[in-house]
This record gives C-alpha cells, structure tokens and sequence, in this order.
C-alpha cells in the first residue's frame, strides 16, 4: 500500500484515475471489489442460461431441442461456472469492499496481488468458455470431472479446462492469502479478533480454507494433466493406477469447497439479521467456534460423496458419524439466528427477506444434507435428483441469497443512494417463489428414482420436471429484476445516510455515503 | 498485533510480508500434500487392513491346515472396455480347506493381428478377506505380454490364512485385465 500510494501520491487522496486504466491497474480494494461483483454476475447469467437449457431440454421426456453431447457440456459448464466464477468471485468481492471497512484498514494489505488475482479470472474463464466454440466442444464430464471420464474418455479441450482451473485456483488462493494478511495485520487498534464482525470472522476462517485445498485442487488436475499427455497412471488401472483415488483427492478438495461457498454467506446473514431485529447477535462467540468447527470437520468426512464406490463398512461408518456431526455446529447457528429475531423489533426489508428465505431454506438443504450422510440410504439416493435437490438448495438460497442479501445490504454504502424498496421485495418474491418451484420438486423425483446428469428421463418424472423448468425459467428471469434494480440505484435514487440501516452497527456505517475512495487513512479506535 | 497497525504506513512492515510468505509456503506444502496424499492412501489403507487388496508375492511357507472346514472360492475375469483378448478362469470354482497350497490356472489368448501387453488387477470380496490371501505366484503380478493369436495357461498358487474369520464361507477373486500397451516396460 505505502508502494501504491507513492506512485499514485498525485492523485491518491482525491479520488480514482480516469477512463479504462483506472479499473486495469486499480490498486483499490473497493474498486477491485466492485469488479469482483461484476464479473461474478456476468458469469452467474452465462451459468444460468446454461442452466435454462438444461431445464428447458428437461421440460418433457425425449430429445427436443439439443444433442446429449451439448447436453453433458451445458450441465459441466454450469456447474463449473457457478462454483468457481459465480458464488467464489462474488465472495471474494465482497471481501474486497467490506473487509477493510469492517476492520478499519485503509486498503487490503497487498493492492497489487490483489489486482493481480482479480484480472487473472477473466483469462481463466475466457478459457473454459473457448472450448464451447471448438470442434472438440467444452467439458462434458461433470462438474467434478472424475477420472477416468476427464482423463482416457476426455475430449481433447481437456488440456484448457485444466490450465483454466490452474488459473481460478491461483486467484483463488492469491485472494485468500491477502485477505487473512489483511485481517492479521490491519486491524484498528482495538479491533481484537473476538470484537471482529462475524462477515470478518467466517471469511477468515475461509480463506484458511481456500489456502489448505486450492492447491490440492491444482495438484489433482496436474495429475490429469500428467496422465494425458506424460504417460503416467496415477487413476489408470493398467499403469497401477486407481480411479478411486481421482475421487479420494477430488473430495479432499471438494468438501472443504462446499463450506468455502457458505461460510461468507453465514457470515453476511449473521451482519444482516441483528440488524433488522435491531437485537445483538445472539452468541457470538459460540457462532466463532461453530464456524471454526466446521471448517475443521470439513476435512475429514469426504469419503461421504463416495458411498457407493465399493468403501469398507468401517470407512462408510466413520464417514458417516462424522459427517453428522457437522448438524451440530451447523445447529447452533440457525439456533442462534433465530434467537436473534426472538423478541426482536424485526422489519422487513429486502435484504433481511433474503437473510430469512437463507435460514429457512438453507436448513431445508441441511436436513436433506443429513439424509445423504445416512450410508445406507445414501445407497438409494446417490446420483439421483434427490442429490441434485439437496446441492441446489444449500447453494441456490443458501450461498447465493446470502450473496445477493449481502449485497441489497451494502449496495446504500457502496453507490450512496437507497435501492428501490419495492423492486428489491418483488425480486426477492419472484426468486423465493421460483427457487422453490424449480428444485422442491427436484427431491421427489430424486427419491422415485430419477438419475442425474442424463438429458432424458422415464415417462412417470414428466410432470414434476415441467414444473421445475418453469420454477427455473421465474428464477432466471427474475435476476433481470437485480440487474436493472442494480443499474437504477448506481444512476440515483433516494440518498443514503451514514448508517444506512436504523440499527446497523459496525465501522462500516461510520464512515460517509457512497463510501469515499480512500476511507480510514487514519484508523479509527475500537472501544 | 494492534501495535503493528497503528498507523497506515506499517503496511510495509515485515510483519505483513511474513505473514503473506508463510501462507505461500503453506500453500506450496499442501500442493506437495496431494501428491502425497497418493502413496498417503496406500500406506493408511494397509495400516488399517481396509484396503481390498492383496499383497504381492509371499513366501511360500507350509502352515498349519485347517481341516475343520471348507471355504468355496470363486473366480471371476473381466475384459476392461476394449481389450480383445480372451481370458477366462480354468476353474470358476474351488473348495479348499484355510492353510492349503493350491494352484489354479486362468487362459489368455490374444486374437489380435498385433502383439500386446495386457495387466490384470486383482480384488477379493469380501474385501475384509483379502489380507488373508496369500499369493506365491500370480500373472496380475506381472504385465504379460501375448503375440498376435499367441495364447498362455497363467498360473496362479495361493492359500488362505487359516486366521481367516470363521464368517467368511465364500471368497471370490475378481481379476480385471488392462490392455498396458501404453504402459510396457
């Protein structure tokens, strides 16, 4: 930052750079911030018209509109853009504007890496999406991109699907890396760790995350790298190699992932809900350690995701009990968020609908999370919609509410003018409503029997998927609704105050509306 | 820690910086940890016994021989997609007491037009039987390579550990064969 500002000194303290350049070589965490959210929506729009194809060839039974090969592509995409440009970057960015203001820092502790990590993703995903437009077409093995479908049965675009997740994953732990510097470091006097807000806590108990498994991530995909195109047989039988441990390393990286898109989200609705019930958190501390103590657990129940791999009974056992385990922290915070509201003087403002539609649905998709860890009946639900249901649920209105709550939150603080109250309530209507109606039905058909990942389907799953895809279609048009909301409250609207919310507290409502370029130059004192 | 962040200028302190080189480092180690995570995974599954598979060659040592019953062994022999060749188990099915030395023969045949490497990978069921198979002689722990039209009895000696547990009345040997033309050595 000292570095930065040397060479910006000129214009530093009066406000950002001129023209393009500015957001290419901008040092500033808000601006960085602002570019994080932006491009995360753009890719969570190309997911999800990614995601309507896919509902809409799901509409009835048989082949309509697209070829299976397309169809394998579009589920693949999906779920790689949703993961890891949608719900990841969209944190990240949040992080980026609010972490400093939270703590009282004047910027993130390390600006050019910062910069760095952001205009790396565009590159990455600029990559991945290429591969629709060759002759060999995009990814078709699945999000989780098991070998050996991702290695001897790969298309040959393969080889940029794995330097893009090299790239996202670089990015990824570049981000996590500043944000835990910055946390450590740049804290206001008197900011001790227990007085950190809790946004401020669950993103750095994240980010340690992010710094464990990225890079295992990126090991596994060398590995693939290496099995293609070296000659070795890490998941080949022939060479003495073993797909189970593709599945075994993938996992080890992909649990710790899944608490990695819905730690921030916690952390944002336990901002959001004190606020509205104008009531402190209910048990701060013990929302710490519950956080802390999924972040640990997430570590060693990944064999969870593979039941039905041929496991022995006792790892299926282990796996089980510790995967139920994770109810109990996970309880103790929807226990605390709703003994926050107990008694509260609650309203009802769009991002607290947001935060309430979380609690509620985001514990629909923990129940059935717990259903999943049960290994015997996991036996009859593994790769079904009943998965698909479950994912969706923890991740559409849960990390992706908390998001979009986090962000009707803020966005005063950010653009200095309030939202308009009843489009952000009619977004939020029209996406409850068809969150719902598209993934409810998805349980149903899961438990009768319907396998995922197939772009046809049995005559007796026709109903409750022409439902879904018309849930899918009011969600997916219903983000068109933030979209303009977005753009309206950025031109103008009704002026923001300091605090923005009545009963909002925390450094970040003290400083002005929209937020000055440069904010706590001088650090504030913590009481 | 609050000391440190007194004033906006310690952003150039050492303290930042060391922070941000142990979490290069620690983000170095655990890409070193996936790798490890690979013979990891061996290494846990053979201290725990859950691993499903068999040892390598043993020693061939007479033991005691338990007489007081009969275990059935099954053999079973899959092509992975794509390998050609024929091969299939003499026997389908054994009786032997726990203790015994026995041989079975298994049949490849390559009816290709080119010569080829194949490898076969082994896997007991119940899994929790297969640290008690012993094998002193086995084709799956070789590569074996067949002429075109080339044909080969491959012989497999083993016994099972009388500690075998006494629920354990059935045990089947799967062998699955790899074409490992890629991998010849």
């Amino acid at each position: 930052m000292t570095t930065a500002t040397a060479s910006h000194d000129d214009h530093g303290h009066h406000g950002p750079a001129k023209g393009i350049m500015r957001w290419v070589l901008t040092t500033n965490h808000k601006d960085i911030g602002t570019m994080y959210l932006w491009f995360s929506f753009a890719m969570l729009l190309t997911g999800g018209v990614m995601a309507l194809i896919v509902r809409a060839e799901l509409f009835q039974p048989g082949m309509q509109l697209i070829r299976p090969e397309f169809y394998n592509q579009m589920t693949t995409m999906h779920g790689l853009i949703m993961v890891f440009g949608a719900i990841m970057p969209a944190f990240v960015g949040l992080a980026n504007w609010m972490v400093p203001l939270m703590i009282g820092a004047p910027d993130m502790a390390l600006p050019r890496m910062n910069n760095w990590s952001f205009w790396i993703l565009p590159f990455a995903f600029g990559m991945l999406l290429f591969t629709l437009f060759t002759e060999a077409g995009a990814p078709n093995f699945g999000w989780t991109f098991y070998a050996p479908l991702s290695t001897t049965y790969a298309p040959s675009s393969v080889t940029y699907f794995i330097f893009g997740v090299h790239m996202m994953g670089i990015s990824s732990i570049m981000g996590a890396i500043n944000i835990i510097v910055t946390i450590l470091n740049l804290r206001a006097p008197g900011m001790t760790l227990m007085k950190m807000p809790l946004f401020v806590w669950t993103w750095f108990i994240t980010a340690y995350l992010l710094v464990a498994v990225m890079p295992v991530l990126a090991g596994v995909v060398t590995m693939m790298l290496m099995d293609i195109h070296y000659g070795t047989a890490f998941f080949d039988a022939a060479g003495g190699g073993d797909p189970v441990l593709f599945q075994h390393v993938f996992w080890f990286f992909g649990h710790p992932e899944v608490y990695i898109m819905i730690l921030p989200a916690f952390g944002i609705v336990s901002q959001i809900i004190p606020t509205f019930a104008r009531k402190p958190l209910f048990g701060y501390a013990s929302m710490v350690y519950a956080t802390s103590s999924i972040a640990f657990l997430s570590f060693i129940v990944w064999a969870h995701h593979m039941f039905t791999v041929g496991l022995p009974l006792q790892t299926e056992l282990f796996f089980m009990y510790a995967t139920m385990l994770i109810a109990i922290p996970t309880g103790v915070k929807v226990f605390n968020w709703v003994s926050t509201m107990f008694r509260g003087s609650m309203t009802f403002e769009t991002p607290m609908l947001f935060a309430l539609a979380f609690v509620v649905l985001f514990t629909i998709g923990g129940f059935s999370g717990l259903m999943l860890s049960i290994a015997p009946a996991d036996f009859q639900y593994h790769d079904t919609y009943f998965v698909v249901a479950h994912f969706h649920y923890v991740l559409v209105p849960g990390a992706l509410f908390g998001i979009i709550a986090g962000v009707y939150y803020w966005l005063p603080k950010w653009t200095g003018h309030y939202y308009n109250e009843n489009l952000g309530k009619f977004h939020f209507w029209m996406s409850f409503i068809g969150v719902n109606i598209t993934f409810f039905p998805m349980h149903f058909i899961g438990l009768a029997g319907m396998p995922r990942r197939i772009p046809d389907y049995a005559l007796q799953f026709a109903d409750f998927n022409a439902i879904a895809t018309v849930g899918a279609f009011i969600f997916g048009f219903s983000q068109l609704i933030f979209l303009f909301l977005l753009i309206k409250t950025i031109r103008g609207g009704e002026k923001a105050t300091d605090q923005v919310w009545e009963g909002a507290e925390g450094l970040e409502w003290t400083i002005p509306s929209p937020a000055p370029y440069h904010t706590f130059a001088e650090p504030p004192h913590v009481k | 820690m609050n000391s440190n962040s007194s004033k906006p200028d310690d952003l150039s302190g050492s303290k930042p910086k060391n922070t941000a080189l142990k979490l290069v480092i620690a983000a170095v180690a655990m890409f070193g940890f996936g790798f490890a995570l690979v013979p990891l995974y061996d290494v846990f599954c053979e201290l725990t016994g859950i691993n499903g598979k068999t040892a390598g060659p043993v020693e061939r040592v007479e033991q005691w021989v338990d007489t007081s019953r009969t275990i059935t062994v099954q053999f079973i022999t899959t092509n992975n997609a794509g390998m050609p060749w024929e091969f299939e188990a003499l026997q389908e099915e054994i009786e032997m007491h726990p203790g015994a030395w026995t041989q079975v023969n298994f049949w490849a045949l390559n009816p290709t037009a080119n010569d080829m490497v194949g490898q076969a990978v082994p896997s007991v069921s119940p899994s929790e039987a297969a640290e008690y198979v012993q094998k002193t002689e086995c084709f799956c722990f070789d590569q074996q390579t067949l002429k075109a039209g080339e044909g080969r009895k491959m012989p497999l000696i083993f016994s099972l550990d009388p500690e075998l547990p006494a629920h354990v009345k059935k045990v089947t040997m799967s062998y699955t064969l790899f074409d490992a033309g890629a991998f010849a050595k």
